[in-house]
């Protein structure tokens, strides 16, 4: 659920605003968005994606975190590496390359998969007929 | 009347074709009709290019080489596990209609697909916020009007209930919206059940409603019941990788028989009384470097919460995909992707997909294929259509068709009354032991409370403006858990992921799409259209030739 919008960062572009697919944010009095419709937050990243400042963070659960959490301490995520890692992942914005152009994923264990659930060794890489990325998403 | 209650003036426009949604399938209807020549406008509840399943998620794309023995794998692969209820004259029409579009995306989209190494590209997959980035560039270009955060609320019909428009609410203008629209084509995807599976919480079955609404049939409801594994901590559904997992008990045995792909039920049975715990502990190194840059948001909850997936147990949950992941939608009545309704055309996963994998999940890349390919039939269908009608089609009469949420038929309930219908929904469609282990015990009361429920919206749910939207989604839920569980309790066995603990075989005379029909009461009917698999494929082809 989005937990950060930092004021510090926020350029005023309402980009936000603008592509967040469940209407989170409303456009702020002094240019800064602000969370409207927190519990609409569907935790899908998209806003942090758009966001050309890397001034939003997410976090992954689907409720809000706790008061005291790292993970709304602006501080914490800037030096983790956290703000704006997925845009970087996904090699969004000046200079990167982008993230769909490396998307190549492992092959699949095959569909008859690891039913004895005993310990089993990594992939071989080998599947008799690769399974391609995502296919089952 | 349309919806009213708000303040501002409300938009009117016309259109020779709307498509509703903002997906990929929308996308390309809107792209294809333009491309026919019409004029486009495009009205989806969020914004285009983030809204829906596949922006956030990326996908799998069921894209195979026109390579006669690799297609014939390709059909092969699922007609099994689809319980054969799929149709190789449409598995071969997406495989061609897919193989062009993931063409037009990479030349016209300038998508960036990877290279192969052999001076191509490796076009089986695409990563969703990319995706749908290039879609939207290329509506843009096309000259496509776009209404974003513009949810469509209700159909329009003229007097002999063909489609002729659509009407909304344009949440961040405060306004009302008409379109007259010589076609509508219907792309607001599945039904999740506002389960936070990620990218879902737009995909409430909007359009299944409206549909029917309007006369049009649903297919294959039963195949309904898609879960998808997610670390607890998260929304990031996404399991391609959990085929690497192991999964454990609290007490750190191994889970005998839990698997991603086979055994995702041991998993639902044992989430009834325990936790259960996963680590993706089947992969080297090589493959670990593969899946950060093959899906890297998979691994957001995981870097978020300073977890690693590869050496440390985490729990994990199972989130409700419906018929997002499930096959079920509105039916398709011809090789356009028109519905039984005249104006109306259905696309991607508001329309059913078991013409393409039967009752097993669509999950990635086949949903995908029937996206692109459906949008494009659909979009130039409702353009073809839109261009045959007459001159006097602009003044038809536009007769509002939306019931439930909008005109209560007794007193109007609380303007926050849908959130109380949402969760008694929730409370029959999202468990487990309801939902996916499915018994006809169990799944008769629970469509017994649906039905109750149904009344109270009926007779009493109501919004205007935003909260027509609220309404018209708890509503639209309602109907579709009906739909699914009436379909369940008639399918009187078990076929793809319609799994009957009660009646646990495969019946050769079932092998038939089960047609739902339908509000106030429901009907149920075999499908007069039957499957077409391998045999007879084969059959029809000598005889055609």
């Amino acid at each position: 659920m989005i937990e950060v919008v930092s004021g510090e960062r926020c350029v005023g572009c309402d980009r936000c605003v603008q592509v967040c697919p469940t209407n989170v944010f409303d456009s702020g009095p002094g240019g800064v968005p602000v969370i409207a419709r927190r519990h609409d937050c569907q935790t899908c990243f998209m806003c942090e994606a758009y966001c050309p400042v890397d001034a939003l963070f997410v976090a992954p659960s689907p409720q809000p975190v706790e008061a005291g959490s790292p993970l709304r301490d602006e501080a914490h995520l800037v030096a983790s590496g956290l703000l704006g890692a997925y845009r970087r992942e996904i090699g969004w914005g000046r200079g990167r390359t982008p993230g769909a152009l490396l998307a190549v994923g492992p092959d699949l264990p095959g569909p008859s998969g690891p039913a004895s659930g005993s310990s089993r060794p990594a992939a071989s890489g080998s599947p008799s007929r690769p399974v391609s990325e995502k296919e089952h998403r | 009347m349309t919806v009213t209650g708000t303040s501002s003036d409300p938009l009117d426009l016309s259109a020779g074709v709307l498509v509703a949604g903002g997906g990929p399938a929308a996308a390309w209807a809107e792209y294809k009709a333009a491309q026919a020549g019409a004029d486009v406008v495009l009205a989806d509840k969020g914004y285009c290019g983030t809204s829906g399943a596949t922006a956030s998620a990326g996908t799998g794309v069921w894209y195979v080489p026109p390579r006669p023995a690799e297609r014939e794998r390709a059909m092969a692969s699922r007609e099994a596990l689809g319980g054969h209820l799929a149709d190789r004259h449409w598995m071969a029409r997406v495989l061609d209609q897919t193989y062009e579009g993931m063409g037009e995306l990479a030349d016209a989209g300038r998508y960036p697909f990877p290279p192969d190494g052999e001076g191509g590209q490796v076009r089986r997959g695409v990563q969703g916020p990319e995706y749908m980035r290039r879609m939207r560039i290329l509506l843009r270009r096309a000259g496509v009007r776009i209404l974003d955060h513009s949810p469509v609320v209700e159909l329009l019909t003229d007097e002999d209930g063909a489609v002729a428009g659509v009407a909304g609410y344009q949440r961040q203008r405060d306004r009302p919206y008409r379109v007259r629209a010589g076609a509508v084509v219907l792309a607001t995807g599945g039904c999740a059940f506002l389960s936070r599976a990620l990218g879902c919480d737009v995909n409430t079955g909007d359009g299944a409603l409206m549909a029917a609404e309007a006369g049009a049939e649903l297919s294959g409801m039963e195949f309904s019941n898609a879960y998808a594994i997610a670390p607890e901590f998260s929304s990031v559904t996404k399991t391609a990788y959990y085929s690497f997992a192991t999964f454990y008990r609290e007490d750190g045995t191994v889970l005998e028989g839990a698997g991603s792909q086979k055994g995702r039920s041991v998993i639902a049975r044992t989430l009834l009384t325990e936790k259960v715990y996963c680590r993706i502990d089947r992969a080297g190194p090589d493959v670990q470097r593969a899946m950060r840059l093959g899906q890297p948001n998979f691994f957001l909850p995981f870097d978020r919460m300073g977890v690693d997936p590869f050496t440390r147990l985490f729990p994990v949950t199972l989130l409700l995909e419906g018929t997002v992941r499930g096959t079920g939608g509105i039916r398709v009545a011809d090789d356009e992707c028109a519905t039984s309704v005249p104006g109306l055309y259905v696309a991607g996963d508001a329309a059913t997909r078991e013409l393409v994998c039967g009752g097993f999940t669509g999950g990635g890349s086949h949903n995908a294929a029937w996206a692109i390919s459906s949008g494009t039939w659909a979009g130039r269908g409702a353009a073809r259509f839109s261009a045959a009608l007459a001159p006097s089609a602009s003044r038809r009469p536009l007769i509002p068709a939306g019931g439930a949420g909008l005109r209560p038929t007794g007193r109007p309930a609380a303007r926050d009354g849908y959130r109380e219908v949402v969760a008694a929904v929730q409370a029959e469609v999202h468990p487990y032991e309801k939902n996916y282990l499915r018994h006809g015990d169990r799944l008769g009361p629970a469509l017994a409370n649906l039905h109750a429920t149904w009344d109270r919206v009926r007779s009493s749910l109501y919004g205007t403006g935003a909260g027509a939207v609220h309404a018209r989604q708890a509503a639209a839920m309602t109907a579709h858990a009906r739909w699914m569980y009436t379909a369940a309790l008639a399918r009187q066995e078990s076929r793809g992921m319609h799994k009957r603990e009660d009646l646990p075989g495969s019946d050769e005379s079932w092998r038939r799409r089960l047609l739902v029909e339908g509000l106030d009461e429901i009907r149920v009917r075999p499908d007069p259209v039957a499957p077409v698999g391998p045999q007879e494929y084969a059959d029809h082809l000598r005889a055609a030739s």
